[in-house]
């Protein structure tokens, strides 16, 4: 029923990163800050990146909070758990091997 | 979040989408005040749904939030089919509730192990031996000097325990006045700690306390007696109660839910086996079983074995201090009587016994009648999913997966079975303590612990389930498996359907037929049984068990009847030991006229003179007692007795031989009286020897009597009111004597035919409720294929079909099944011969009657249920149903 992401690890991976140095972003936000950050390379699409926020929520690694705007309208926010924090370095250890491997294959081969 | 959360998002799913669309709308908003083309925006979300799904995936468990979808759909498809749900719940919850009924009482009775420590490794003794009319029967009483024995001989392989009978006796806590009644036990020393039985008040009884005899008057009570009784007080420690002439003091309550080991019985008061004194070196004088715990890794077999040749040995030295003159074949018989280990782990009673057989028939025939509901049921699903084959259909169009469809259907099973189960366990609550209360000997009533505890109910998710799993399955998968492109032409195969319905009252009616022979045999069986002669006037007796204190002269027996011959309301009196069918007997060697006795005992009974008369036993020559005959001396013989032993003359002048204290004495005939039942309905009239109540002592004198059945004829119709009159009545005329206990004539008879009653009852109802339930059945089924078949019919009459050829064609298929069903039927009952023979009396399974009454009924509620869509069948228009095509 649900397609697998090629990028989903790495989604999980930036968005967890990104909110454990900026917390209380909206969903807006973070696809801004991922654009942002990465010079336009990494470009992120409203369409997976709700369900992995939603997929990351359910995990238990961010939690969400419905702030009012200056607006009158609600916005959803995200911040980082114990829980995320904790995933994130995994996560960020794990994606550094893979790199290094990556990188040492192409060095060699 | 939690997996609670998302639980709980299920029941809030409407938020859950609200809050999706609104964080998506937010983005959007955001996007465009920073410029993005709305559009654009928008589009960049892809299918608002799509997301929307995906989210909300996540966001709830799926498949529990179809399952609710489902609960939810199906629960509305049974309120849209209001009467039918509810005709099957309400069936369905009969049959589930009788059969968690049958069960409670099967476990009860059967099943459930006693409340002690390792219940799996106890066992208890029996042995074969013949009864009195040499049919072979199992024997587990013994005697104190052999178990004395046999203790020692297992000590090593096994914990020997002698426990008696549980018997009811009279005891009081203050005058004679205030008697009371208790069930009592003897139990030896090593039972409390052997069973591990912890006090909830006071101390047990230990080895310590069972050493001498006569000289331990300690009881232990049991916790429902302290609570019954005593309201639990604490006080009753030490508080003194006389049975007979010991005065026995209480030491402790034995804890909650141990009531002895008599299944059926609970028991009150527990002595010590040394307290029955006059027993314990009588090797004649079988009182208790033996019961006996194995040691951890002994096998039964070996511990029999070693018990088997100790009891051989013990009785062979036994048989050597008997009179001569026994037949051989019967020494040996006693001396090699086959032993064996019995377990005891759900207790050992006399109920058990009598009952074990009668309630698996019950269960088989609770369980038919639960099969007969299902094939109803899954009859009704299979007809509603056919209805619905197109919904189906555009389930699997729109993508819906098979095992949604299965589980769509089964949920709607289960939920039904839910209901179902819910009336059934209200039912059983109801009738199973109903139908102990129908096992009401009089004075005896069964009383059984009926725990609504895990096991019932573990039996009663199971049954659902079952239950779901046989209706439910069957239609379930039909459903899913639906092919949506021949569904929607309107089916490949509608006749597929029909085969499964007709198969489904092919069943029915065999188990039905089943029910039907069973109950048609029972109440045969109780009507026979009870319209047996009994040879004397059951009804306006009363028979007031009486006792004195210490043993009275006859003379004032005498004075009593007297006196009670005077009360308004009584036509006669007279006494004798024993109330006829009352369950007592006195069997004795006599001798015609040879040395060797004769190899079958009569029964004797002593009576007093008018009492043949006060119980309507009419003399066929010589004369009655008076009141200066004297046992051994003369003796009235009846009908059984002259036939058996005089070649049916008048034996009135004759003579027989008889045996007291060991003398043979000749005994005179001096009446010839006709045949009156002695013990139960079931056997012949036994020859029968009527003694005068007066007796002589080896000094010639005579005897005093201490104990003696008084019974009462009454002028009025209930003998009942006079009860309490003649109560007080027999103390007042002399104040040594007291009544023990009252019971009509009619009860005493009528306790032989209870279980005959019961099964004749409870077998009769369900024989009404399978019938009804087939009936039902074949109805539906009738009326659903003449519906699906309208269109034909219509066509068949259009082309000038006659009514007469329309009903024959609606009608020879289910008849068949029918056919087939009650040969199916026929064939299982006259099979259940040999399980179900020994509770039948008068019938033979194999009796033409008994097989053609119910194919005869089957066949005539099957034509009234066929009637009405046979009717309608043949008046239907071809006109109107081919212009609704």
């Amino acid at each position: 029923m649900r397609r697998t992401d090629s990028l989903q690890g790495s989604i999980d991976l930036l968005v967890l990163k990104i909110l454990s140095r900026r917390p209380h972003l909206h969903g807006y936000a973070i696809m801004n800050a991922i654009e942002e950050i990465s010079g336009e390379v990494l470009q992120v699409e409203e369409g997976s990146l709700y369900p992995a926020l939603h997929r990351i929520e359910e995990a238990g690694w961010i939690k969400a909070q419905w702030v009012t705007k200056d607006t009158g309208r609600r916005a959803r926010t995200y911040e980082i758990t114990a829980a995320g924090r904790k995933q994130l370095s995994t996560e960020e250890s794990r994606w550094r091997a893979v790199t290094d491997a990556i990188g040492r294959v192409l060095r060699m081969a | 979040m939690s997996i609670w959360s998302r639980f709980a998002n299920i029941f809030r799913g409407d938020r859950v989408n609200r809050e999706l669309d609104e964080e998506m709308q937010s983005h959007i908003d955001e996007a465009i005040a920073n410029g993005r083309d709305p559009d654009e925006a928008r589009r960049t979300f892809g299918s608002t749904l799509r997301a929307r799904e995906y989210s909300r995936d996540v966001k709830l468990p799926v498949w529990f939030d179809a399952l609710r979808a489902d609960i939810l759909f199906g629960w509305r498809q049974l309120v849209k089919n209001k009467v039918t749900a509810g005709a099957a719940v309400l069936s369905l919850g009969l049959a589930i509730g009788a059969c968690t009924s049958a069960f409670r009482l099967i476990d009860a009775v059967l099943l459930r192990p006693l409340p002690v420590n390792d219940p799996e490794r106890l066992y208890f003794l029996t042995y074969q031996m013949t009864d009195g009319h040499s049919k072979p029967d199992t024997g587990d009483s013994f005697e104190y000097p052999l178990f004395r024995e046999l203790r020692d001989v297992a000590k090593d392989q096994a914990a020997l325990m002698a426990i008696s009978y549980s018997g009811k006796i009279d005891l009081t806590y203050g005058s004679d006045l205030d008697m009371e009644k208790a069930y009592r036990q003897y139990v030896s020393g090593s039972v409390f700690p052997v069973l591990g039985i912890t006090p909830a008040a006071g101390r047990l009884l230990s080895p310590n306390d069972d050493v001498k005899p006569g000289a331990h008057p300690y009881a232990v009570i049991s916790y429902d007696y302290w609570t019954r009784r005593f309201g639990r007080d604490p006080k009753v420690m030490g508080r003194k109660f006389r049975a007979g002439n010991d005065s026995i003091e209480i030491v402790g309550v034995s804890r909650e839910g141990f009531t002895g080991t008599e299944t059926g019985t609970m028991t009150d008061i527990f002595m010590p086996t040394m307290m029955n004194s006059k027993a314990i070196s009588n090797s004649n004088w079988s009182w208790f079983r033996i019961w006996l715990r194995l040691m951890p890794g002994t096998r039964p077999e070996q511990v029999r074995e070693k018990l088997s040749a100790a009891i051989t040995h013990f009785r062979r030295e036994a048989v050597k201090t008997w009179p001569p003159g026994a037949p051989k074949e019967r020494l040996e018989q006693y001396v090699n009587a086959p032993l064996s280990l019995e377990g005891a782990a759900a207790g050992v009673s006399g109920m058990q016994k009598d009952y074990r057989r009668s309630l698996v028939i019950l269960g088989v025939v609770v369980a038919l009648v639960l099969l007969i509901a299902c094939a109803n049921v899954a009859n009704l699903m299979t007809a509603q999913a056919a209805s619905r084959s197109r919904e189906m259909a555009l389930r699997v169009s729109i993508g819906a997966g098979q095992f949604r469809l299965l589980q769509l259907v089964l949920v709607e099973s289960a939920l039904l079975a839910l209901a179902a189960s819910v009336f059934g366990s209200l039912f059983a609550w109801w009738s199973a303590p109903l139908v102990v209360r129908m096992i009401n000997p009089p004075d005896n009533p069964a009383r059984l612990l009926l725990p609504a505890d895990w096991r019932v109910l573990a039996f009663s998710v199971t049954l659902a389930i079952l239950v779901t799993a046989l209706f439910g399955i069957a239609p379930a998968v039909r459903a899913s498996t639906v092919k949506p492109m021949s569904a929607l032409k309107g089916g490949d195969d509608p006749h597929a359907r029909r085969r499964l319905m007709h198969g489904l009252i092919a069943a029915q009616v065999a188990f039905c037929f089943i029910v039907h022979f069973i109950a048609g045999l029972f109440v045969a069986t109780f009507d026979r049984l009870s319209s047996q002669p009994t040879g004397f006037a059951v009804d306006r007796v009363l028979t007031l068990e009486t006792v004195a204190r210490g043993e009275q002269p006859v003379a004032y027996w005498e004075q009593i009847i007297q006196k009670l011959k005077t009360v308004k309301g009584v036509d006669s009196a007279a006494v004798c030991s024993w109330a006829l069918m009352s369950g007592n007997g006195w069997r004795s060697n006599i001798w015609i006229t040879a040395d060797t006795p004769q190899t079958d005992n009569p029964y004797f009974l002593a009576v007093s003179s008018g009492w043949l008369d006060t119980m309507r036993i009419p003399l066929l020559g010589g004369r009655d007692f008076v009141t200066n005959d004297i046992y051994p001396e003369v003796a009235i013989v009846n009908e059984a007795f002259a036939k058996r032993y005089f070649d049916g003359q008048n034996p009135v002048g004759k003579s027989f031989a008889t045996e007291t204290d060991k003398k043979r004495v000749r005994t005179q005939i001096i009446g010839y009286a006709h045949d009156a039942r002695y013990q139960n309905m079931r056997e012949p009239i036994r020859p029968t020897v009527y003694v005068p109540f007066n007796s002589i002592t080896d000094k010639g004198g005579l005897r005093n009597k201490d104990w003696g059945t008084i019974v009462v004829r009454t002028a009025g119709e209930n003998p009942s009111s006079l009860a309490s009159i003649l109560r007080q009545e027999v103390p007042s005329t002399r104040s040594e004597f007291r009544v023990s206990n009252i019971r009509t004539q009619k009860e005493l008879v009528q306790q032989h035919t209870i279980r005959e009653r019961l099964l004749a009852m409870l077998s009769l109802f369900f024989a009404i409720v399978a019938l009804v339930l087939a009936a039902i059945g074949l109805y539906g089924v009738m009326t659903y294929s003449v519906l699906q078949r309208q269109r034909e019919i219509g066509i068949r009459m259009a082309l000038g079909a006659q009514a007469r050829d329309v009903a024959s064609r609606v009608m020879t298929q289910v008849f068949g099944m029918l056919l087939l069903g009650a040969s199916l039927g026929l064939v299982g009952g006259v099979a259940s011969e040999r399980y179900i023979q020994s509770l039948l009396y008068g019938v033979k399974t194999t009796d033409l009657t008994m097989l053609a009454l119910p194919a005869l009924t089957i066949f005539t509620a099957a034509l009234v249920a066929a009637l009405p869509p046979v009717l309608h069948a043949v008046r239907i228009d071809p006109a109107v149903t081919l212009r609704a095509e």
